[in-house]
């Protein structure tokens, strides 16, 4: 039963799914199967999401490039993410993934502040 | 099911060129920046699919089906992903039935042949003995499908 859903999965994307999507539905059907709520999932049930997929990863890129710092230097850096992630209301989910990274040292200077304050009270 | 934490990584090669796709020409975009967004695809794929979910669970149905992945895009105000993945839903679904029409047209072209024609030359009939043989594989691909579907 297992080899008949691959083999299916093969022909799909070398056939109908070749020319609208390009990232594997296999691959996309067992990232939405790994949710535990899941039974199952219809054809274009996946196909959709699959595109949905390829759209976010085209406007993730492009809203940080157009928002970021490397504008001028033609670079796409992960800073540029973090902060699309943080400033944009929709990549707001994002955020546990993409953190903002600071020095080590602000990190302790913060720390000891807030240290500090407590100490106050 | 995921026997490996990387089976849940989408690959890099495809995510890459999406990337180089969507950004103007020349666009450097770095190995971190490559890596994050392809684990950000991934999570967006699990918030889609949990959003779904939670359409078809209102609905009693144990299905996700189109209508609940539409809905999700439109709940993550992603609205504006929804008109091109309605475009591309037709465009697959004409794929799926043309692809069942062709082979349907074919097979019926054939009866009516060899029907009325049966004073054929010979060199025809092998010509159509080839057509038949290579049109066998994609009518197994659709019992498949059909298959798939049906466990689904």
């Amino acid at each position: 039963m297992k080899m008949s859903q691959n083999n299916a999965d093969k022909d799909d994307q070398t056939s109908a799914t070749k020319k609208t999507i390009s990232l594997p539905v296999s691959r996309v059907r067992l990232i939405m199967k790994s949710s535990p709520d899941v039974s199952s999932i219809n054809q274009d049930a996946l196909f959709l999401t699959t595109k949905a997929t390829e759209l976010f990863v085209q406007h993730l890129a492009l809203s940080s490039f157009n928002n970021g710092s490397g504008k001028d230097t033609n670079t796409l850096s992960y800073s540029d993410l973090a902060h699309t992630a943080e400033e944009t209301e929709t990549f707001h989910f994002l955020t546990d993934i993409l953190p903002k990274k600071i020095l080590a040292r602000d990190y302790l200077n913060s720390l000891e502040q807030m240290q500090e304050e407590d100490a106050d009270f | 099911m995921a026997e490996r934490p990387e089976d849940l990584n989408l690959p890099n090669a495809v995510i890459t060129r999406i990337i180089k796709e969507a950004l103007p020409d020349g666009v450097n975009v770095s190995k971190e920046a490559r890596r994050a967004i392809s684990q950000a695809a991934s999570v967006f794929v699990l918030y889609a699919t949990s959003c779904a979910n939670n359409f078809a669970m209102k609905a009693k149905r144990k299905t996700l089906n189109a209508g609940d992945v539409l809905a999700a895009m439109e709940e993550m105000e992603f609205e504006r992903f929804m008109e091109p993945l309605k475009e591309a839903l037709e465009v697959y679904k004409k794929g799926q039935k043309g692809k069942k029409e062709v082979s349907e047209q074919k097979r019926k072209d054939k009866e009516k042949k060899t029907d009325s024609e049966n004073d054929k030359s010979r060199e025809e009939e092998e010509e159509e003995e080839e057509e038949r043989m290579e049109e066998e594989p994609e009518a197994e691909n659709e019992a498949e499908e059909d298959e798939e579907e049906v466990e689904n």
